[in-house]
């Protein structure tokens, strides 16, 4: 499992190939990547800064990518998240799963997806022509994670 | 102990941590909570809706009833909004 909590940019195909070079058994690679969008309701978005407890970011989404482990046959994993300021188009977070079947690499992507917005430490703050303002977290965020339950 | 607050919390309170000695008779969060908001109108704007409160005691997430001593580091947050 490759875990990392970063300000910098991630490239996919190298972290894609991280994870399936010199492998001939994997059948199956879900990648999920989450981006910064320029509108939010109807306001403009000019960036967005993310903040993280340092502390506990890159131990949760640890806990988080072996609860899938320990739920799906994963082969490999690759959890990357961005913190600081971003703008419209930049990657946020990219999660790599690869299985020798399909089914256990999307489910088990969305499953990290699913938690990561509700237990990992980190929070979005918007900048619009109208100020700034912290993103409300969403009830149903919840009700994607239960799901799961 | 060592508070530490982020995001709108942080930004409510006006500083990203504190070191206090905990008084004897505070020995769960929620009492931590009553005691920080006797500090000033931007502790109580910091904790006033307690349902947008996320706490995680020397980080593990935890309840508003979990206890606490002095040795602990303490952190407050809303609601994670990453991803």
């Amino acid at each position: 499992m490759h875990i990392s909590v970063q300000a910098d940019d991630f490239n996919i195909p190298d972290e894609i190939n991280a994870l399936s070079k010199d492998r001939t058994d994997i059948g199956a690679i879900a990648t999920f990547t989450g981006l910064v969008r320029d509108i939010h309701g109807e306001k403009a978005i000019k960036s967005m800064t993310l903040e993280h407890f340092p502390a506990m970011a890159e131990q949760e989404l640890e806990k988080i990518g072996n609860d899938a482990i320990n739920r799906w046959p994963i082969e490999g994993l690759t959890i990357i998240h961005r913190y600081g300021k971003l703008l419209p188009g930049d990657q946020i977070v990219l999660v790599i799963t690869t299985s020798h079947h399909r089914e256990a690499a999307f489910n088990a992507a969305q499953f990290i997806m699913d938690w990561l917005k509700t237990d990992a430490p980190f929070w979005k703050k918007e900048e619009t022509d109208e100020g700034t303002h912290w993103v409300a977290a969403k009830s149903d965020d919840n009700d994607k994670k239960d799901r799961w339950k | 102990m060592n508070i530490l607050y982020f995001a709108l919390i942080r930004e409510n309170i006006g500083h990203f941590s504190e070191t206090i000695d905990l008084p004897n008779d505070i020995n769960n969060v929620n009492g931590l909570i009553n005691y920080l908001e006797q500090k000033g109108d931007n502790y109580k704007a910091a904790f006033a809706q307690s349902d947008l409160i996320r706490v995680a005691i020397n980080q593990e997430y935890v309840n508003l009833d979990h206890p606490i001593s002095n040795n602990d580091e303490i952190a407050f947050f809303p609601p994670m909004t990453g991803g």
